[in-house]
């Protein structure tokens, strides 16, 4: 088939080659798949086996005063990232604020944190408009990034008794998705 | 093309090979990163013209493309709620040219999962027109201005931080 042993050696080495660059091809090509799947549906939850740490910060609310993570440490917390311009969003805050308002006293919170650009400018007079009654603070770029960016709008986090990540929502997810793990973490069902 | 693809398969590999085969997943994750990053800061993208040229003392009409990408939606210029983010179009103020008007195409009235009432978006291609002006300091000859597009978009299901898009707009001024 080949005239000579290099020949053939050569060929061989070319179609190697073809062939390495045909996996790659292919790799690039199921690579891409995934990457377009995850950025146009990119929602979706995270279950964390494993449990880290929720970053701790400091923030002001409303009235000025400063709350931190931390201050929420024995309770269960839902960590909402929202923003006024954010139409999802705006669909779980009403949940939230029947989460907060059911089961505040078997030691369950809400924090919303805002990432409106502007701050309180734009969240004040959302809240004028809109009853919520659970703790609202304005974030920044650096508990943005402590959180892995928060890329898109809305994110929540959900937070056990001991200030660990259980879970991570990006994206609008169903009422009883959340009210269900509230009930886990609550009755200690984890 | 058949032979040669039995052959390759029954020679042991050697190690320029071996070497491609571990550097792979470390190429294809970098390229996964970037794509990543592109395909987020892409869910918008404008097509301006290649060229504009504009005489002193008189408007031109430009045309230029927003493309949202599918499944993506922005507000329109004209958003109902007073929350939400219009999508607008600015050059600098230090530009040799203003935009006197922009007139954007009618806007789709569309409901929703997350919306109680129907929002005013644009979807797919957005074709508006701008009309630009030389500003009285603008010199004859050729010049680059910014225009900054600036629009908030979502999906069904989550939304993106608002963003500015920066395009270079070549402009010719002329007497």
């Amino acid at each position: 088939m080949f005239h000579n042993k290099y020949e053939g050696e050569r060929l061989v080495r070319i179609t190697r080659r073809s062939l390495f660059a045909s996996c790659a091809a292919l790799g690039l090509t199921a690579c891409g798949g995934r990457i377009e799947n995850r950025v146009t549906a990119a929602s979706g939850s995270k279950a964390d086996p494993n449990r880290k740490p929720a970053p701790n910060f400091t923030l002001k609310d409303a009235s000025g005063k400063s709350v931190s993570l931390a201050d929420y440490k024995g309770k269960v917390v839902l960590l909402n990232f929202w923003a006024t311009w954010c139409g999802p969003c705006k669909i779980e805050i009403p949940w939230f604020v029947e989460f907060e308002q059911k089961y505040k006293d078997r030691g369950f919170s809400v924090v919303g944190v805002s990432m409106d650009d502007e701050g309180w400018d734009a969240v004040k007079p959302w809240l004028a408009k809109n009853q919520v009654n659970y703790r609202m603070l304005v974030g920044d770029d650096k508990v943005a990034q402590a959180y892995g960016g928060v890329e898109s709008l809305p994110t929540t986090f959900v937070l056990d008794q001991d200030g660990r990540i259980v879970n991570q929502h990006v994206g609008l997810v169903s009422k009883s998705d959340y009210e269900n793990e509230i009930h886990k973490l609550l009755e200690n069902r984890t | 093309m058949k032979t040669r693809f039995t052959s390759c398969l029954r020679i042991a590999p050697d190690r320029a090979f071996v070497r491609g085969l571990i550097l792979l997943p470390g190429i294809l994750f970098a390229l996964q990163a970037q794509t990543t990053l592109n395909s987020l800061s892409s869910v918008v993208t404008v097509v301006a013209p290649e060229k504009v040229i504009a005489k002193r003392g008189t408007t031109q009409d430009i045309q230029f493309t927003v493309q949202v990408k599918s499944g993506y939606h922005v507000n329109s210029n004209t958003p109902a709620d007073e929350f939400l983010i219009p999508i607008t179009f600015t050059f600098g103020s230090d530009a040799a040219v203003e935009i006197t008007s922009i007139t954007w195409p009618k806007p789709s009235l569309e409901k929703f999962e997350f919306s109680a009432k129907p929002v005013s978006v644009f979807q797919g291609d957005v074709k508006a027109t701008a009309k630009l002006k030389p500003t009285a300091s603008a010199q004859p000859g050729l010049t680059h201005v910014i225009g900054k597009l600036r629009y908030q978009a979502c999906n069904d299901r989550m939304c993106l931080p608002p963003r500015t898009l920066e395009v270079r707009v070549p402009v010719e001024i002329r007497n």
